[in-house]
């Protein structure tokens, strides 16, 4: 019992120093969000490796989750009559829910891990000390861009991800189930409202920024080696995915 | 013996004056072991100092506490009468300006050419136009025999070549104390050459200060004006290689003869070797 309740302990101890540490280096990290934002150029890199490079994985799960959901949607929706209304169940949820989610799960299996095992690899090989030696904070150089690129990226595939699921509803549901587009549209249009493309949107931005804090936090403190790099990168899809959908919740919550 | 080694001084006669280093009784431990027990150097402005001893002894520690990436639990660390430890973030960055350092292997960015590698530091302290830092990293890269290869990758070059292309970076913005961590490490007898006649061009043609830590005795017989030898915690011994080789402490004898045992022992301690065997116990 005793020993139980002391490693009880000490997982919270631990807990608590790390939220610590994450939070004293997310305050460091927004210290240098202004100056690196200065740098466009490297902004827009990191833009475009963290957002471009997902594109072909989150467009093509978009339109898989949109065409599952045209499928059960429909099944469920026509034991009522009422498959009409496809268009209104699914974007509302794609909108509200799966879109920024998945996205978010999808954004740190792909850019999460590749962010963290750039890091990590940078820490490995000395790369990272040596800018410190030449009086560069990697801070300001290397994770400040690559976090403010997270975060511009996530809400923006975020949108293409709803984007291209409602285009798999449409597939699905109108053009193959034979549901009416005109209802199907008309429908989406009345009860989709700006809060419900807010709420996707405020989520999206969270989630950019919960997943690009974990997987620079990991990367750069990764201990060099390589087993280090390897449990940084695991460390980084399962506290996102984790992270994820605790906000989502307290989001929803909040935002009811 | 070069005629330079020849007219060394003893490090221990340079006043505080001289010094543009100077560690004064350091104490540091890593994980209860302690490292140092009263370390004190000195580095002497302008010339090449080692700092060498057996693996394990600190001397890349020793390279930490001088640039402040970690700081001596008692004692202090002075670069050019600054207490590196007492500084702030922004104030060691200031003073690593000063220090050029190049890395056991290399540590280049390995998304930027080589170009783009030794223009990196330049890049990111001022605001040269494009035309003026072009010259910069081709002078700098010719110093070092590598102007050709100003577009290859960092893992398109070998050991040698990576070595030497993080020189000309630590050269870039001209600093006033360059750090060696153990440049001979893996090299060839050619490439190792010409880290010799780099260092010592480097050190002697611009005037500045050199230290170069490392175990490759023969090869800092060669570069260094002046040595110290680290064990024990402590400065075993220092002063120029000739004296060294002569020293009577059993450690320095052990290290620069490079004899199989000695106070530094073959066995890493261990239980009794035919106790542990009959005991059947791995």
């Amino acid at each position: 019992m005793t020993i139980v309740l002391r490693e009880l302990w000490d997982n919270l101890r631990q807990f608590v120093t790390t939220v610590g540490a994450v939070a004293l280096f997310f305050a460091r990290v927004l210290s240098q969000v202004p100056p690196a934002l200065m740098r466009f150029r490297l902004v827009v890199e990191q833009v475009h490796n963290a957002g471009a490079l997902s594109l072909v994985i989150i467009m093509t799960c978009g339109l898989f989750v949109g065409m599952v959901l045209g499928v059960l949607g429909y099944d469920v929706l026509q034991r009522f009559g009422s498959e009409e209304a496809l268009g209104t169940a699914a974007a509302l949820g794609l909108v509200k829910e799966l879109g920024p989610v998945v996205t978010a799960l999808l954004f740190a299996g792909r850019a999460g891990t590749a962010l963290a095992s750039e890091l990590g690899l940078m820490r490995a090989t000395d790369q990272l000390t040596a800018m410190e030696m030449m009086a560069v904070d990697p801070i300001r150089r290397v994770v400040a861009p690559r976090f403010i690129g997270g975060v511009i990226a996530m809400p923006l595939l975020t949108m293409i991800f709803i984007g291209v699921g409602i285009f798999g509803v449409q597939l699905v549901g109108v053009q193959q189930l034979g549901v009416d587009a005109a209802a199907f549209w008309s429908q989406m249009r009345s009860s989709v409202g700006h809060e419900d493309i807010m709420e996707g949107l405020i989520k999206g931005c969270a989630f950019g920024v919960a997943c690009s804090l974990v997987a620079v936090y990991e990367g750069f403190n990764a201990t060099p080696t390589a087993e280090g790099v390897g449990r940084a990168t695991t460390r980084t899809v399962v506290t996102s995915a984790v992270l994820t959908l605790i906000l989502d919740y307290m989001l929803t919550v909040m935002m009811l | 013996m070069s005629s330079s080694a020849a007219s060394t001084h003893h490090p221990d006669a340079q006043t505080a004056q001289d010094s543009i280093v100077e560690v004064r009784d350091v104490h540091y431990s890593i994980g209860g072991r302690a490292i140092f027990s009263g370390l004190s150097l000195q580095i002497a402005r302008g010339r090449i100092t080692a700092i060498m001893g057996p693996s394990g002894t600190g001397k890349t520690t020793l390279l930490k506490l001088i640039t402040g990436q970690i700081k001596p639990e008692k004692g202090q660390v002075l670069f050019d009468g600054i207490d590196v430890a007492s500084l702030s973030r922004t104030e060691l960055y200031a003073l690593r300006r000063r220090m050029g350092m190049l890395f056991q292997n290399g540590a280049l960015l390995t998304d930027e050419d080589v170009f783009e590698n030794v223009a990196f530091p330049l890049r990111e302290h001022t605001d040269l136009p494009e035309a003026l830092i072009r010259n910069i990293v081709l002078t700098k890269l010719q110093a070092v025999g590598l102007r050709g290869a100003a577009q290859l990758m960092p893992a398109e070059l070998s050991g040698g070549m990576a070595r030497r292309v993080a020189l000309a970076r630590a050269m870039a913005t001209d600093p006033e104390v360059l750090i060696y961590d153990e440049p001979f490490t893996g090299l060839d007898p050619i490439s190792m050459g010409m880290i010799v006649r780099l260092v010592r061009q480097m050190n002697y043609a611009l005037g500045i200060t050199s230290i170069v830590v490392s175990h490759d005795v023969e090869e800092l017989s060669i570069l260094a004006d002046a040595s110290y030898i680290i064990a024990g915690g402590t400065v075993a011994a220092s002063g120029s290689f000739v004296e060294l080789k002569d020293h009577e402490s059993e450690i320095v004898h052990q290290f620069v003869n490079g004899l199989a045992d000695g106070p530094v022992a073959f066995h890493y301690p261990a239980p009794d070797y035919y106790e542990q065997l009959l005991a059947g116990d791995a």
